[in-house]
């Protein structure tokens, strides 16, 4: 019976060898090779030019997970404690921009945030811009807001806003009702309910929320290519341009793949230790 | 005679339309085992919850130490609960769970001539309480497991250590071994009077479980849809049962349909049974109840009643019969053998007969007509944890 069952994960097996560990393997062959196919470190000898990417990169990486974090706890925390009708209608909410295609919804963050967007349009409307004008003696037309490293942080909170929400909310629904009932019981506050019981007890959702969230905003390029313009050049942009774009040198875009890669996990290692390690401190 | 502790005067409970508590009036007196005593639904969950501070009652006051405490918070209440599912924080070992209280405790400050300034518990005394407790729930050495390396009786020691390290006046204990098997359940329950004894304060206990009850409590209250049906020692309830309900909730009983022709006079069946209790109106119908227990076999010629033997159950100590008497089926428990289908004679002493007035539950308990559903009926319920209950806590 169990190897009748384990014959089904076959097809799976084999999808990920082919779709997953073949292309590490060449990513990690390609970025030890020269244009030639020789063995060589020069690629990674170049990383040191591209410094200020990897910052920039996770600079606003580490941003765009706090504002997530900031934003995502409160909002599963509440959503968890109200009815289940507001909880089916608040998850459509946060479900639904992710019904649409991703490139679609970064465009029209464009709109918005252009000289001559939407929000401009409404500023200059309402008297915002002449007021702005009046009192700082400046003469604008329009707020800067597309092209700028806010704008892209933007874009990574809101498209990766739903990956905080959705592990948090569900680690903290199930949490049984009766264990913050007893440390009421026992004396603690709204305030040490939440410190003692709530956060330590949620901190694996939060754990996977910040992995969820940080990742993809680390290796993003559709995001800072579209509100960013090209000028605030991310690690995702800096890839694409190794394989697609007129830089083309597959080698060291492996290169920087597998440099990033292996920062990221390093992150995550360190993540889950201090996870473990707040769970200790929670008791002190 | 001890003193009253808390007190429910015309306690309402309702959720949505339906009323969960009808006019409750309650008390319980300091350094007392009490126990909530009754079926699914009756409200005895609910009644716990008000007092621990959980539910706010629809109408009627909460006094503690004749003091109104309606609107005072779970952790401003001297009264500590151990849940059903014991509800252990997993994050923290055995040591921290038990030192939780504490730790959120704090108190005047003695080093402050003032005594204005609060301080918190400090470590050794801390560290001191929570061994102490340790001890008595003889769990020594399993500080630093946490709570899913423990078995459920463990887990339910700690529960209670938990609740008792903080010392309240009142412990607070919903059905707390529930969850146990059988075996470790009556273990635990010589445990839990042995720790009610030791720290010596007011136990409230709700249980579905009538021989839990008999076996720890000083004071039982038997209650069903929201109101109470008796309130008394255990004795009391069992030996002098008030209605058909309690007759049939505590223990087993075979409930008869009679007439009281006057004091210590019964009759039912067309024959005259003397009895112990008076105080009836002349010819008053009655509710008769006769424990399996209290009836002797005897020839069928000595009998005051004669009937066939229609099921016989072997239990180990006893066999329950089940007897036919004019289509009206009794729960006879001997230790000798009638073979099916036999006629047999019975006998009941005075004692053994005890009257009641007809209420609202005459005619709905006290028939073993279906014998064998029922009693299939009866070890599941005392088996099944109350899930119906504790759905109505929202």
């Amino acid at each position: 019976m169990k190897n009748k069952l384990s014959r089904l994960t076959i097809p799976y097996v084999i999808w990920m060898a082919l779709f997953v560990v073949a292309p590490i393997i060449m990513v990690v062959i390609y970025a030890f090779s020269s244009a030639d196919g020789g063995f060589t470190l020069s690629n990674f000898a170049k990383m040191g030019t591209y410094a200020v990417v990897f910052t920039r990169s996770f600079k606003l990486a580490i941003i765009a997970t706090i504002i997530c974090l900031l934003i995502g706890y409160p909002v599963s925390y509440i959503m968890s404690k109200e009815g289940p009708r507001f909880q089916r209608i608040a998850m459509v909410l946060i479900m639904l921009p992710m019904w649409m295609n991703f490139l679609l919804r970064t465009y029209s963050w464009m709109s918005i945030l252009e000289n001559n967007g939407l929000l401009n349009q409404l500023f200059q409307k309402i008297g915002l811009i002449a007021l702005y004008n009046n009192i700082f003696g400046t003469d604008i037309q329009f707020f800067r807001m597309i092209n700028t490293q806010g704008a892209v942080v933007l874009g990574m909170v809101y498209n990766y806003l739903p990956f905080m929400i959705l592990p948090i909310y569900s680690v903290i629904v199930k949490m049984d009702n009766s264990l913050i009932e007893a440390a009421r019981d026992l004396g603690a506050n709204t305030f040490n309910v939440f410190r003692r019981v709530i956060l330590p007890l949620s901190l694996p959702g939060v754990l996977s929320g910040i992995t969820m969230v940080f990742v993809p905003s680390v290796s993003t390029f559709a995001i800072s290519k579209m509100l960013g313009g090209g000028t605030e050049l991310l690690l995702g942009d800096l890839i694409e341009q190794q394989f697609l774009g007129g830089a083309y040198n597959p080698q060291l875009g492996a290169a920087i793949s597998l440099v990033m890669m292996i920062i990221v996990v390093i992150c995550m290692v360190v993540m889950n230790r201090f996870g473990e390690g707040e769970e200790q401190a929670v008791m002190m | 005679m001890s003193k009253e502790l808390i007190r429910l005067r015309d306690v309402c409970m309702a959720f949505d339309d339906e009323l969960v508590l009808d006019h409750l009036n309650l008390y319980f007196n300091d350094k007392e085992f009490l126990t909530l005593l009754g079926p699914s639904g009756c409200g005895k969950t609910t009644t716990l919850r008000i007092i621990g501070g959980f539910a706010t009652p629809t109408s009627g006051d909460v006094l503690f130490d004749g003091v109104r405490i309606n609107d005072v918070p779970p952790y401003q209440r001297q009264i500590n609960t151990v849940f059903q599912k014991y509800a252990l924080f997993p994050h923290l070992n055995v040591f921290e769970n038990i030192a939780f209280g504490l730790r959120m405790q704090k108190r005047p400050d003695p080093n402050d001539p003032t005594g204005k300034r609060m301080a918190k518990i400090p470590e050794e005394e801390i560290r001191e309480r929570v061994m102490e407790m340790l001890e008595v729930i003889s769990l020594k050495g399993f500080e630093h497991r946490k709570p899913d390396a423990l078995s459920g009786g463990q887990q339910q020691r700690v529960a209670i250590a938990r609740a008792l390290v903080n010392k309240p006046k009142v412990l607070l204990l919903d059905e707390p071994l529930a969850a146990l098997d059988l075996k470790l359940r009556k273990d635990m329950q010589i445990e839990l009077k042995r720790i009610q004894q030791q720290v010596g304060i007011t136990f409230i206990y709700v249980t579905h479980d009538q021989e839990e009850a008999l076996t720890m409590s000083d004071t039982i209250v038997v209650m069903d849809k929201g109101t109470i049906q008796q309130i008394g020692t255990p004795e009391d309830i069992y030996n002098e049962p008030k209605n058909a309900f309690v007759a049939d909730f505590i223990g087993e009983s075979n409930i008869i349909d009679g007439v009281m022709l006057r004091d210590k006079c019964v009759k039912m069946y067309g024959r005259e049974f003397p009895c112990l209790d008076g105080g009836f109106a002349e010819n008053e119908p009655v509710d008769v109840v006769i424990r399996p227990e209290d009836i002797d076999i005897v020839p069928v010629e000595q009998g005051q009643l004669v009937g066939t033997v229609t099921n016989v159950t072997f239990k180990g100590m006893q066999y329950d019969i089940i007897v036919d008497f004019k289509g009206f089926k009794w729960l006879i428990q001997t230790t000798d053998h009638s073979p099916v289908g036999s006629r047999i004679g019975i006998k009941i002493d005075p004692d053994g007969i005890h009257i009641m007035k007809k209420s609202q539950y005459s005619g709905m308990f006290g028939d073993y007509s279906s014998f064998s559903e029922e009693y299939d009926e009866l070890d599941d319920a005392s088996l099944a944890p109350d899930e119906e209950e504790s759905g109505d806590e929202e």
